[in-house]
């Protein structure tokens, strides 16, 4: 056995001490209605170990300053901790070159950077953005407002009744005047995890960049933005067991050198005068004003803490608890689950029938069990398949097969209650 | 959770499970549709008023047990009122669920709709019980589309007077 940061690894189908990874976790020992907390709504948010914790205390007990300013010793401190957290990132993702991560505010942010810094850019009137069914809103929205002001057009690529994008059609939609593919890596309503190397190919034979939404996919598996050759991706820092308020934006240098700044300020400039003002070099272009220096740091953090773990047994784990989840409630008479893609991240949504999902949430919170009930923030996902809203469970590694078993006590009682 | 029981209870699953006067009128003066953005709630209202008094009214919609509950014991509630009484009512709904009237101290009209007073402790579900009587109140002010959003938000706005 091998200690790795409080976590032991052990022989065995899922390799992670349990018992070590949830003691990592303050949170977890809360009690709710006086039962144990069992907290499945993972994928909205997820939570943050000790040692992550820690960091931020250290930070502003003992480094905090203002960065890449003053010469003094603590903005000296805090400014190389930053850039340490931002090698960090770097090595997570496995990007080229530590300039093609920009610290941003999470996912939405990032993706209206691209939107704004590059879309506002290079897209013109009757050109076309393609994105698919499974976008969030944060996906949708940032591009709409694009297209609208350019006189271009969205098009979406369809998904099958499992919640797999239809490849077929994604492949006739790239045409010459595609700008710009948006993609989610793992959808954050079905938990598909979508084809997006194959996809980024079909897309760079057209000369196409690929914005992939990594915010699904970062906690689950391990990402590498080279071998994906992804020219965009962003994800935040808050479901990945950092903290809210961060997140991470990679694009690729050729890209990012090309785009014009998203929000304008201080620390992304090389010199202002009222005549004209000259920007920084990436990734400082793209980090206008003071930014959340203490969350980027944690974040720095939770990238140690993850790699101490191992993201491949990470992913060992989440894929059994959704393996095991999934067998489960598929015993469940008038229980159904939606999206049933081959390719899943440890995200179970599902449909009670007779049950609003926001009485199955209620009554599970009795029993302590968090889920999210709602559309998730994906309301074409939820037209596509005709419900207004799912109850959805998602899992992290801190999550044990016994959770599993009270989510589907909890839906047994719910469907009593209704019966 | 004491909440939670209290709101479960058999009559408001018994009106969930089959809502009273669900439906639509043909022959409706005055309609109105009630959304919950947030959660996906969707309540459609028809009704007919005669010399100011509720003569028919129907509801509609996708949305939660409580909502649905709260709809149909709405219609059964204010048919055969005038329109004073169930303004009257749609303002004492509100309070009691935003927990503004102790239904087992002040004085009301409520009646058996105090069944939903125990939404004022589930935050989240404030809205759900409310949608029905925000859209009646719209319905009577003919007002095409409600919601429960925004300056509408009946957590941080008063309804108005009607």
């Amino acid at each position: 056995m091998t200690a790795i940061h409080g976590a032991v690894l052990q022989q065995g189908k899922s390799a992670l001490d349990l018992e070590c990874v949830r003691a990592e976790f303050p949170i977890l020992r809360l009690k709710i209605n006086g039962k144990p907390l069992v907290f499945l709504d993972n994928a909205a948010s997820s939570q943050m170990p000790q040692p992550v914790l820690d960091r931020w205390l250290k930070y502003q007990t003992t480094q905090h300053a203002n960065i890449h300013r003053a010469v003094h010793y603590l903005s000296e401190t805090a400014t190389a901790e930053y850039e340490a957290a931002r090698r960090k990132l770097q090595a997570f993702i496995n990007a080229k070159e530590e300039r093609e991560v920009i610290f941003t505010t999470g996912t939405t942010d990032g993706i209206n950077l691209v939107a704004h810094g590059y879309g506002r850019k290079f897209v013109g009137a009757g050109d076309e953005i393609v994105l698919t069914t499974l976008e969030h809103h944060s996906n949708i929205v940032p591009w709409q407002m694009v297209v609208e002001e350019k006189g271009a057009k969205i098009r979406v690529v369809p998904v099958n009744d499992r919640g797999e994008l239809d490849l077929e059609e994604y492949a006739r939609l790239l045409n010459p005047r595609t700008k710009l593919v948006g993609v989610t890596h793992v959808s954050n309503a079905l938990g598909t995890i979508n084809p997006v190397r194959e996809m980024i190919r079909l897309a760079h034979e057209k000369g196409v960049p690929v914005l992939l939404d990594g915010a699904q996919a970062v906690p689950h598996m391990k990402v590498d933005v080279q071998e994906l050759d992804c020219d965009f991706y962003a994800f935040s820092g808050h479901k990945m067991f950092g903290p809210t308020g961060i997140g991470v934006l990679y694009g690729k240098a050729q890209w990012l050198e090309k785009m014009q700044p998203y929000k304008g300020g201080g620390d992304m400039i090389l010199s202002v005068t009222f005549e004209k003002t000259d920007y920084n070099v990436i990734p400082h272009k793209f980090e206008a004003g003071t930014t959340p220096i203490a969350a980027a740091i944690t974040l720095g953090a939770a990238v140690d803490y993850l790699h101490g773990i191992g993201m491949e047994h990470i992913h060992a784990h989440d894929t059994d608890l959704l393996d095991y989840a999934t067998e489960q409630v598929n015993r469940l008479p008038g229980v159904r689950i939606i999206g049933t893609a081959e390719q899943k991240a440890a995200v179970l949504s599902f449909a009670v029938d007779g049950v609003h999902p926001h009485d199955v949430g209620t009554l599970l919170n009795e029993e302590g069990v968090a889920i999210r009930t709602g559309h998730h923030c994906a309301q074409p996902v939820m037209r596509r398949f005709n419900v207004p809203a799912t109850s959805r469970a998602s899992f992290a590694f801190y999550n044990t097969m016994s959770e599993v078993d009270a989510l589907v006590a909890g839906i047994k009682k719910v469907q009593k209650v209704f019966r | 959770m004491v909440a939670t029981k209290q709101l479960y209870q058999e009559v408001i699953l018994d009106h969930n499970r089959k809502p009273r006067n669900w439906g639509a009128l043909a022959d409706a003066t005055h309609k109105a549709e009630g959304h919950n953005p947030l959660c996906g709630d969707h309540i459609s209202l028809t009704m007919k008023l005669r010399d100011d008094t509720v003569d028919a009214i129907n509801v509609h919609g996708e949305s939660c047990a409580i909502c649905k509950a709260s709809a149909s014991m709405m219609t059964t509630t204010v048919r055969g009122r005038t329109r004073q009484d169930a303004e009257q009512l749609v303002r004492e709904f509100r309070d009691m669920a935003i927990g503004k009237l102790d239904h087992e101290k002040q004085p009301h009209h409520l009646g058996r709709l105090t069944v939903f007073a125990g939404v004022r402790d589930l935050p989240t579900r404030v809205k759900c019980a409310i949608l029905p009587w925000h859209t009646l109140h719209a319905a009577f002010n003919s007002v095409a589309s409600t919601t429960t959003e925004a300056e509408a938000d009946p957590m941080h706005a008063p309804m108005g007077n009607a």
